[in-house]
């Protein structure tokens, strides 16, 4: 029953959506992106021009560095939640719905704890005096406490837990679509449970393990205190660094430049997983 | 059965992980003394009370709750439009503001913080109390937009066409009809933007981070600066009120449906 | 003209022909069955009549007045859908009097039609029940009583007996059809099953491939189907080909045939009903319109027995009761008369 829009009613009712995201988030992307090739003044902001110094800075090593680390640790994060959240939420949209629905609750609870309230826990919980080592000295176990981070584990672990939740969220609704008659077609062909899962689920969704890897990886990609809080300066990320130039070193047009790189990276990644999840949902 | 007994292992290795900072922070928020130590030596109510007594705490608890109930009411009536207009009408073109709702949130935040940083900057509204709202809004827009896709996806065609031959005009289905089905999916849409934007740090930082302390703000700032208990019990509040949100979502609606689940028996 | 009428009616999706070239006449006040293979385009008409699907030529008219370019909730009918829509939202009383809510009815106005409508579908006393907690054949009279509220000049149904079971659904055609009688309205109702047609319908619309076939009572579509596909969608028969020789005589394998309305010339295709073919043992040559044949296979159904006859090679089916049984078995050679009323010649389909 899908008609074309006729009236001026019609289209006013996308016209008002259509203006908000224009002004209030085209424009800024647009002006953000003009920032990039600003020159930046000592002292004050930046002053409108068009130079390429900003991007110039990319190609220096500490630069390069920083980028490679970046997408090393957003792909390794993405991986390791993937390999936990993929076998997780098959068994969670098994569950019946009551426990489905408990889970559910405290993951969207975790989901929503922004990045500074999951570092100060993961920082509290690695700490010296109020962590996991107070917890072993107490049972015995440890001699004395001792703080679990800086390091790169902790970035790692504080990572993975920010990531799980919204793993598990974005494999959800093609796990809870897979049909069962799938996996029991395999039991009664004498496969146990877990050569099943291997043998049925895994290959079944392949086009969606594929997409959800993007997907967080984009949104490792995106931590920009985690690094910082867990971590030592080495394990400074993309995001961090553009925190970091825009508001302590008031460096915008280069922190803009970056900025603009990484939606570029991010948008086309979204792009190809887009893809990936079409050519499953037809197949 | 060893397969069972290897399942419940991995659900309660998985449960651990996800708890255990919690554990800890509300362990510490219970801590009498103001360090922070774990296991907590004496038992204290004191921080929790402080959100509400301390000015500079309470203020901040005002401006996230403020800020929250305005950007969640903006970002549904932005997507409310858009979600109907994409469902309603056959227009390719349309697709494209679908993409600009979906790309605030699929970005890294570092961006869209940034971008809003510039904007506000150069309209001169820089630091207003009224950007972080929008800037919110804007942000969180996807959110219900995507709740909202899904609800109208789940009215059945044939009510609407049923509808039509008694005599309602589009006006009227969407007010009798649509509206009644798509109430669950807007309050749950709202409701995850409402969290959301209690916790967000990022964006609300760099629109006006100088000048209106939300508590996430609050709590970097103490944890550059010095620490104190009632950064725990925060987060532990924030913990409870996302539950409280979602837990209600649940009881009223149908939470994996709303997630994007959908079952055999939907089909008839 | 009062009635409805369809006057050269296309509808195209795309480059794919839902509905060839079409012109109709319902008469007013009638009980009309559209009647077809699933994909006949019989769904599509309705949905033309209803505003729901646009025509992509001609026009339809209600009453004299052209509808055609008229939106769908402004024409006068009431519809029932094959997957009922019922408002899950609302109870059945609000289901019902919803027309007449948004058309500002007083409530206690609404109230007393809801009253009347439950009581015409015998469901009395129901208006507050939730939706969710009927049965499936109270689900439909709901939809019917919805479909009344407005009093409207059509009554629409598509496939609306298709959900319910079978013992359930020979009773709800009976009550259909009451009920249409008792209201004296025109309703137009899509199906698939010809049992169901026959039943209730003063017309029977035949269709396949978006082409309308035959119209007219069941009786005629059954006693005398204008080509092979009615002839062999409703019910079942024997085609048999043949030839109308220069004599006038209708040659078929295996003998001659006796038939009215024969055309001068050509081969043509007869349809036999295997009840009107009329079995006996014995030898001998073929005469007209009795055809010598040897018995393949007997099934006995209890309330019918069916032959299964071969005839110069042909199969043809005969059915008799258990009464009338001739004493034959299988491999006996046999007489097959067939009555000159009997045999229909089609025209081409």
């Amino acid at each position: 029953m899908k008609i074309k829009p006729r009236t001026f009613s019609d289209y006013a009712t996308i016209g008002f959506p259509a203006g908000m995201l224009m002004v209030f988030f085209v424009i800024p992307f647009g002006i953000m992106i003009a920032v990039s090739f600003f020159q930046r003044v000592q002292g004050a902001f930046y002053e409108p021009a068009f130079v390429f110094d900003n991007y110039a800075r990319f190609l220096t090593s500490f630069f390069g560095g920083i980028l490679g680390f970046s997408i090393g640790l957003a792909a390794l994060v993405a991986v390791v939640s993937v390999l936990l959240a993929f076998p997780f939420t098959y068994i969670l949209t098994r569950m019946a719905r009551r426990t489905q629905v408990v889970w559910l609750v405290f993951l969207l609870s975790v989901l929503s704890l922004s990045e500074v309230l999951i570092g100060f826990g993961w920082s509290t919980l690695l700490s010296r005096t109020a962590g996991i080592s107070n917890l072993l000295v107490a049972v015995g176990i440890l001699d004395k406490p001792m703080s679990l981070s800086p390091s790169f584990g902790a970035v790692m672990t504080g990572m993975v837990y920010q990531t799980f939740p919204y793993t598990v969220l974005v494999l959800f609704p093609a796990l809870s679509r897979l049909d069962p008659s799938l996996v029991e077609v395999a039991r009664t062909l004498g496969s146990g449970p877990v050569r099943s899962f291997l043998n049925v689920v895994v290959p079944a969704l392949r086009n969606s393990i594929v997409s959800t890897l993007i997907m967080v990886f984009v949104f490792a990609l995106g931590c920009y205190l985690l690094p910082q809080l867990l971590g030592k300066p080495s394990h400074w990320t993309l995001s961090v660094l553009i925190t970091d130039q825009a508001i302590y070193q008031s460096n915008m047009p280069f922190a803009a430049a970056m900025a603009v790189f990484l939606v570029l990276v991010s948008l086309s990644l979204v792009a190809i997983s887009l893809l990936y999840g079409k050519k499953e949902n037809a197949a | 059965m060893i397969n069972t007994f290897i399942l419940r292992l991995f659900l309660g290795a998985i449960a651990l992980f996800m708890a255990a900072p919690l554990a800890v922070v509300a362990g510490v928020s219970f801590n009498e003394r103001k360090s922070l130590s774990f296991p907590p030596e004496g038992f204290s109510l004191d921080w929790y009370a402080q959100i509400f007594t301390e000015d500079s705490w309470r203020s901040a608890l005002f401006n996230s709750v403020g800020v929250a109930v305005g950007a969640s009411s903006l970002a549904v009536v932005v997507a409310f439009p858009l979600a109907w207009f994409l469902w309603r009408f056959h227009a390719p073109w349309a697709r494209i503001v679908q993409v600009l709702g979906l790309a605030p949130f699929i970005l890294p935040p570092v961006i869209t913080a940034l971008g809003f940083l510039s904007f506000w900057t150069t309209a001169g509204a820089y630091g207003q109390a009224w950007t972080v709202v929008i800037s919110h809004g804007i942000f969180f827009v996807t959110l219900p937009l995507v709740t909202l896709t899904l609800g109208f996806e789940a009215v059945d065609d044939s009510l609407v066409e049923a509808a039509a031959t008694m005599g309602a005009d589009d006006r009227t289905i969407l007010r009798t009809i649509i509206l009644p089905l798509i109430l669950p999916y807007i309050i749950s849409g709202m409701a995850f933007a409402f969290v959301l934007s209690l916790n967000e740090y990022i964006v609300a930082y760099m629109a006006v981070g100088f000048t209106v302390e939300t508590l996430p703000i609050k709590i970097f700032n103490s944890l550059r600066y010095g620490y104190t208990p009632t950064m725990a019990s925060v987060t532990v509040l924030f913990v409870a009120i996302a539950v409280v949100v979602f837990g209600l979502i649940a009881r009223f609606g149908d939470l994996p449906r709303l997630l994007g689940a959908w079952r055999h028996d939907d089909d008839s | 003209m009062s009635g409805l009428v369809f006057d050269s009616i296309v509808k195209k999706f795309g480059e794919f022909t839902a509905v060839h070239e079409t012109s109709l006449t319902i008469p007013q006040g009638k009980f009309v069955c559209l009647l077809g293979p699933s994909g006949c385009g019989k769904t599509t008409l309705l949905r033309m009549i209803a505003g729901l699907e646009a025509a992509t030529a001609g026009r339809i008219l209600l009453d004299g007045d052209d509808v055609t370019r008229i939106p769908t909730h402004k024409r006068d009918f009431g519809m029932v859908f094959q997957n009922l829509a019922l408002f899950p939202h609302l109870t059945v009383g609000e289901n019902i009097a919803y027309p007449l809510r948004i058309r500002g009815v007083s409530k206690a106005d609404c109230l007393a039609a809801v009253k009347r409508l439950l009581d015409l579908v015998q469901l009395p006393d129901m208006a507050g029940r939730p939706v969710s907690k009927l049965s499936g054949g109270q689900k439909q009279r709901v939809a019917i009583a919805r479909a009344l509220a407005l009093e409207p000049k059509l009554f629409l149904l598509d496939e609306p007996l298709s959900a319910l079971d079978a013992k359930l659904r020979e009773s709800m055609q009976i009550e259909l059809k009451q009920l249409q009688q008792k209201l004296g309205i025109t309703t137009i109702v899509v199906t698939h099953d010809q049992r169901e047609a026959m039943t209730m319908a003063d017309l029977v619309v035949v269709m396949s491939q978006g082409k309308v076939h035959q119209v007219a009572p069941p009786v005629e579509i059954y006693r005398k189907p204008k080509d092979a596909f009615v002839a062999d969608f409703i019910g079942s028969t024997n085609l048999i080909s043949g030839r109308i020789s220069g004599s006038g005589k209708l040659a078929v394998a295996g003998g001659t045939l006796l038939a009215d309305d024969l055309p001068a010339t050509g081969d043509v295709t007869v349809s036999v009903r295997p009840e009107n073919i009329r079995v006996t043992a014995g030898r001998g040559d073929s005469t007209p319109g009795c055809l010598a044949g040897e018995v393949s296979y007997i099934r006995d159904l209890g309330a019918s027995i069916e032959m299964y006859l071969s005839v110069a090679g042909q199969q043809i089916t005969a059915i008799t009761t258990p009464s009338d049984r001739p004493d034959i078995a299988a491999g006996d050679a046999v007489w097959l008369h067939f009555p000159k009323d009997a045999c229909v010649v089609l025209g081409d389909a």
